[in-house]
């Protein structure tokens, strides 16, 4: 039971949160907030002037949904470029909201495809949304993200 | 032969849930294909049938508007609406009909109060009680007029148990406090509040004093001669009855020198562009059409629930209570937030560091609604450190087995984040 959602990728991320922690040295960051959950993170990045994202990282606390969803999201983007992100990021949102059919759409989401099921628990989707919010916010520079303000 | 026909007293107990449960057609539901287990009582109970259909025989057979109309239909609407209102003043025992209001719920009946008793009668420096386990309901329409009119808002603190402590509350009122506004039974730890000690104590300063009874009607008699508060609010939809649908209850001398709030029609004596005198009480608070089908329907509800066996419930619930309590007891890493000498049949609890609204989900998934989050109570969450709970709400539909089967989707949602 419960596969659909809860699968050991994410139960996994939940545990062992990967890129846990503040930057010492960040170039941008924004904080996220699901009032729904009470989920509350901050998303740092440092990214070189070439627009490559050397280092990620996040903090804050929240349900197993949106800390898996942004261990996975930090493993995923560390490295690549700013516009790989937006890219990503354009694909996560369409897989969340069911949109994107991962065997005939063309896409790059690899390891955060787990979160496929998640159309199907509607409340939850602004939690595994929260982190790529947030990011979106850091990136624009926009300080406080909260999901209310859109999907 | 003689001995097998006298049922146990359980058998007694199982039979009359039994009968009760079956005047609730969404006990038919399946949820994910399982057996609906409503465990959400506190957030809206569900619906006996007599409700329903006496709002559809309305909407079907009886619509008209009502007070207005001399034609048979609209004598009939407004028969049985005000019907409502001679059944919701026996409920909770006020003087006099016109002592009830009818609002679309408790944020309603609170917020008229502040607007219209408060922004007439309280003024810069005069000082508002509230509690700290108040719904935001009770917080917010206070803040605003402290931010209107200069007042001071003050907080009763709660201790570790999740009860006001009273002797704080003495301590904070005084000749400056104006207004207490007090939760009677807290939506999110069950805490039955000493409000009869708390009225009068308000008194004593010449404070007056609202008693928010959302969570209060559906468990237990309610006498506001008796209670003495100044004005009580609940919702009809924590009471059976319909979605916005909801009362205020004010002392007569009170509503007559307040103002009208919401202008318009029925709430008028006579209008003419120079002078609008007002209506008399209780229509003054009650402009444009109001939800005619969810007062007809509420006065449904209360019938329903007056037609039960009122201490055979209570009893019921304490044992649901005791008997949840029991069984989370034994949960390893459950920790019940709310414990309280006086409470209702409220379960708020974390579950080791497992986040509220995974298991909320998880037990979903096996037929279970529970509430997850703050429940509209920051100040309570924030005084216990954590940041939601899950909440099991109980009714007096509710069986063991439902208690029982929460417990083992629990069990599940332990297993997945071992």
């Amino acid at each position: 039971m419960n596969n659909e959602l809860y699968q050991q990728t994410i139960l996994d991320h939940n545990k062992k949160p990967r890129h846990y922690e503040k930057l010492k040295v960040y170039t941008h960051m924004a904080e996220g907030f699901n009032q729904l959950c009470g989920d509350h993170y901050y998303i740092y990045l440092s990214i070189a002037p070439d627009e490559t994202i050397q280092e990620i990282s996040f903090e804050g606390s929240g349900c197993a949904i949106s800390k898996a969803s942004a261990s996975l999201m930090t493993s995923r983007l560390k490295g690549k470029s700013v516009k790989e992100a937006k890219l990503l990021y354009d694909q996560f949102h369409y897989l969340i909201t069911g949109k994107l059919d991962l065997e005939k759409d063309t896409h790059q989401l690899e390891k955060l495809a787990v979160f496929s099921g998640i159309w199907q628990y509607p409340m939850r989707v602004k939690c595994a949304s929260l982190c790529w919010h947030t990011l979106r916010g850091a990136l624009e520079q926009t300080k406080t993200v909260s999901t209310e303000d859109s999907l | 032969m003689f001995y097998s026909e006298v049922k146990s007293k359980e058998q007694v107990i199982k039979d009359t849930v039994q009968t009760w449960r079956e005047d609730f057609p969404a006990f038919q539901s399946k949820v994910h294909g399982k057996p609906l287990v409503y465990l959400d009582n506190a957030a809206t109970t569900l619906k006996p049938r007599l409700v329903s259909q006496t709002m559809q025989d309305y909407y079907l057979y009886g619509t008209a508007n009502i007070h207005r109309g001399v034609h048979y239909l609209s004598e009939q609407a407004t028969q049985a609406f005000e019907a409502t209102r001679s059944k919701v003043k026996k409920f909770i025992n006020a003087k006099d009909e016109c002592e009830i209001i009818f609002t679309r719920g408790t944020t309603e009946s609170i917020n008229l109060v502040a607007l219209s008793y408060g922004q007439t009668f309280l003024h810069a420096g005069d000082e508002i009680l509230i509690s700290q386990m108040e719904h935001h309901s009770n917080i917010v329409p206070w803040q605003m007029l402290c931010e209107r009119k200069g007042c001071i808002l003050k907080v009763i603190p709660i201790n570790d148990e999740g009860e006001i402590i009273v002797d704080e509350y003495e301590t904070l009122l005084s000749e400056k406090t104006k207004l207490v506004s007090v939760v009677y039974v807290s939506n999110s730890l069950g805490t039955v509040n000493p409000v009869r000690k708390l009225i009068e104590s308000a008194h004593r300063v010449g404070a007056i004093i609202l008693i928010d009874g959302a969570q209060a009607v559906s468990h237990f008699p309610i006498d506001l001669q008796k209670l003495n508060c100044d004005f009580f609010a609940f919702s009809g939809h924590k009471l059976f009855g319909p979605t916005g649908t909801g009362v205020l209850y004010g002392k007569q001398e009170l509503l007559e020198k307040m103002p009208p709030v919401y202008g318009g029609g029925d709430m008028i004596a006579s209008v003419t562009f120079e002078k609008t005198t007002y209506n008399k009480l209780p229509f003054k608070f009650e402009a444009g059409t109001p939800h005619i089908a969810g007062v007809i329907g509420l006065g449904a509800a209360v019938d329903y629930f007056q037609s039960l066996d009122l201490t055979a419930i209570q009893k019921h619930e304490e044992d649901l209570l005791a008997y949840g309590t029991n069984q989370f007891d034994s949960i390893d890493g459950l920790k019940i937030i709310g414990k309280a000498r006086e409470k209702k049949a409220i379960l708020s609890f974390t579950l080791g560091p497992i986040h509220p609204h995974d298991i909320g989900t998880i037990v979903d998934r096996e037929g279970v609604a529970i509430r997850t989050g703050h429940h509209c109570t920051q100040p309570v969450m924030e005084y216990f450190g954590v940041s939601a709970t899950a909440r099991a709400s109980l009714s007096f539909y509710n069986t063991k087995n439902d208690i029982d089967t929460l417990v083992e989707a629990l069990g599940k949602v332990q297993k997945i984040f071992q």
